[in-house]
């Protein structure tokens, strides 16, 4: 019974964060341009030739995705904090992890999309030819999603109630992500040529236990971090 | 139903609260007076579980403040001086999600025509004046059917059909054996319905004013 | 009256100075352990004498790891029992890690620029340490910018113990990364007649680590017992 209020929590709050973004002027639209700027930007510092560009096409992409990325967790919690609505949502009773698991929702869906665009803008402005294992690439970037959403959502819930959040977000992020990073480009890589080595299975399942592992760690340490 | 028992409360080195000890009977409004800067939301704010103490005790209705915090948080309806609602959302939308949030949706319809704001609920929040927010804000609060009350600064850009409307409110409650403790700047639009005031000075209580006869029951009478 | 949450009874109380003859025998070890094995290695095949550097850049490396161990251990402990001193533990421990860790990154490319010719190469090692690197930055980072003590134990605790979590991680992921490439190795530590001297190397920056670590915690200790005589001060006369 507990657990059913639980998840409703977890709805209204996922609803709740997609639509105040989608009506919010400057949510979506601008991340994602952001991202998309920051692709292309590359690409010109990168270019023009083709060959150049086709292998920096993957790396190109998860940059543009992680330094836009940043910008959707801390918006995440802006919303509460600049309206004042954090005291209001910690004084419902019922346990914190519903805030988390929303956020976590909602998020996923954003830099989701975000990472759908900006990988079919980097296929066109970089030169790649859609590989037959398009699937899996998509099952890669999918993996690579989540850990960044899992780890990026709960660092903001931190840096967003702090001094410089700017700063403090990607400082904390990045370094974490790592493992993300090379096992997504690594994988992708080797997903849009022959992939002779057979390495994108092992780049999968290093991504499917380090997604699990944060997940766990996160859900766990939210409890301690919300209260502040 | 409010028992504060030498609370203190420092941010760094600065110690804002430095052993405030008050009571607050069922059935009382009590006025929180002090200067801009004295503590009063930080009193609030700690009774409320947004804070916790650094020294002291508290119990809200006998539940300990610190041991059994989410049991308080079932009791309090507190009201902060920012109004904490989601602007791109619509009145109603904010209820509703107060409402899941709670459990039920039942008391959206009837906390929205409370407080005055039914024609208004599909309105975006962020069109609201910052009277009609707090009236909002004060809807939200109902949903809860409080025990006690903690107020910021509850009257502020309230007009005088709002004054009125937040007076009976917390008449209600404390008439039905709950309490409340409001933070005030100015005694005035709280005249009537105060049981008595205290007055928070240099991080402590001082000795309850018995000299404001504050409670007024003719004026309650009107509400 | 005293704190509460977050407190330990000997919080209030300074603690008990770091022994000064320890911190002489550390040092006086890691000299000892730095002549043994200087003069009786010989000299590297490839590298001559620079193969020496490994001696400190090594065993600064394994402190690096340990120190970051110690943060996972008490940030941990810090969420299990709020225990305000096993915050200080953790916070001094990191401090005195990124000391390490710099220490570690700085003789690789001392080393790596008359061995290879270039300042840096992203072999699995000095990468895996460059981000151990960059993480205990960030936890440092996150502790500067946090006011309120209890909160910044809190989410230092958890910065600490899930970046802890990620070392192995990244390790074995840089270590993949660069094994589809030519593989290009920091000093290697296979031939056994450097074995001994770097164990006993080791020992000597264990001494060491612990000394740096126990200092700086009872640093950490002082200006807590500081805050406590200033809320006594606060919280009396009526």
């Amino acid at each position: 019974m507990a657990f059913r209020d639980d998840w409703r929590r977890v709805r209204a709050i996922a609803m709740k964060d997609l639509t105040t973004e989608l009506r919010a002027k400057a949510g979506f639209n601008g991340v994602a341009s952001l991202a998309v700027t920051i692709l292309i930007l590359l690409g010109l510092a990168l270019g023009p030739d083709a060959q150049a560009l086709r292998n920096a096409a993957v790396g190109a992409v998860w940059l543009a995705t992680l330094f836009s990325g940043v910008l959707a967790f801390n918006r995440s919690f802006q919303v509460e904090i600049e309206s004042g609505a954090l005291e209001p949502l910690l004084l419902y009773p019922g346990p914190r992890w519903p805030i988390f698991a929303g956020k976590l929702l909602a998020n996923l869906i954003f830099v989701g999309l975000m990472v759908a665009i900006v990988m079919a803008v980097g296929i066109v402005l970089f030169g790649i030819t859609i590989p037959e294992r398009w699937v899996t690439l998509l099952a890669v970037a999918a993996l690579g999603v989540i850990g960044l959403v899992v780890l990026g959502t709960f660092y903001a819930s931190m840096s967003s109630r702090s001094r410089a959040r700017e700063v403090l977000l990607p400082l904390l992020l990045f370094p974490m992500l790592v493992p993300v990073l090379l096992a997504a480009t690594t994988a992708s890589k080797a997903l849009l040529g022959a992939d002779l080595m057979h390495e994108a299975g092992a780049w999968m399942r290093l991504l499917i236990g380090y997604d699990l592992v944060f997940i766990i760690a996160t859900f766990i340490a939210f409890e301690h971090v919300i209260e502040g | 139903m409010i028992e504060a028992q030498g609370i203190g409360k420092r941010f760094g080195i600065r110690w804002v609260l430095r052993g405030v000890t008050f009571t607050v009977n069922r059935g009382e409004a009590v006025g929180l007076l002090g200067a801009n800067g004295s503590g009063k939301s930080t009193v609030l704010r700690v009774l409320g579980t947004l804070l916790r103490p650094n020294a002291g005790t508290a119990t809200i209705d006998g539940l300990d403040i610190t041991r059994d915090s989410s049991a308080v948080r079932g009791k309090i309806g507190y009201l902060a001086h920012a109004p904490g609602l989601y602007e791109d959302l619509t009145a109603r939308e904010n209820l509703e999600f107060a409402g899941e949030m709670l459990g039920s949706r039942a008391l959206v319809q009837s906390s929205l025509e409370r407080v005055g704001l039914g024609p208004m609920a599909s309105s975006r929040v962020r069109g609201f004046s910052a009277g009609m927010q707090r009236r909002l804000a004060l809807a939200r609060l109902m949903m809860r059917s409080p025990r006690v009350l903690l107020l910021d600064e509850p009257y502020s850009n309230l007009d005088e059909e709002g004054i009125a409307l937040m007076s009976s409110v917390i008449h209600d409650v404390t008439e039905a054996g709950g309490s409340a403790l409001l933070a005030l700047h100015e005694l005035a639009p709280a005249r009537g319905i105060l049981s008595r005031t205290i007055t928070l000075s240099d991080g402590r209580i001082e000795t309850a004013n018995s000299d404001l006869p504050v409670r007024d029951d003719a004026v309650l009478a009107s509400f | 009256m005293t704190e509460k949450l977050g407190t330990a009874p000997e919080a209030g109380v300074a603690p008990p100075p770091t022994s000064r003859v320890f911190g002489l025998v550390a040092f006086a070890a890691v000299i000892a352990a730095q002549a043994y094995s200087i003069m009786s290695s010989p000299a590297d095949r490839d590298m001559g004498h620079l193969q020496k550097i490994m001696y400190v850049h090594v065993p600064a490396a394994w402190m690096a790891f340990l120190a970051f161990f110690v943060v996972f251990i008490y940030s941990v402990r810090y969420l299990w029992k709020q225990n305000e001193l096993h915050d200080l533990i953790a916070a001094s421990a990191a401090e005195v890690g990124a000391v390490f860790t710099g220490l570690t990154l700085m003789l690789g490319m001392i080393w790596g620029r008359p061995a290879w010719g270039v300042w840096w190469v992203w072999d699995a090692r000095l990468t895996s340490t460059l981000v151990l690197f960059l993480i205990f930055v960030g936890y440092l980072a996150l502790r500067a910018f946090v006011d309120d003590s209890v909160q910044r134990a809190k989410w230092s605790a958890a910065v600490g113990a899930i970046g802890a979590i990620n070392v192995p991680i990244v390790y074995m992921s840089v270590k993949w990364w660069r094994t589809l490439h030519q593989p290009q190795s920091t000093p290697g530590t296979l031939d056994p007649a450097y074995t001994m001297g770097l164990r006993l190397n080791a020992i000597a920056m264990l001494l060491v680590l612990i000394y740096f670590i126990r200092k700086r915690y009872e640093i950490a200790r002082i200006e807590r017992a500081v805050e406590h005589l200033a809320e006594a001060q606060a919280m009396g006369g009526r």
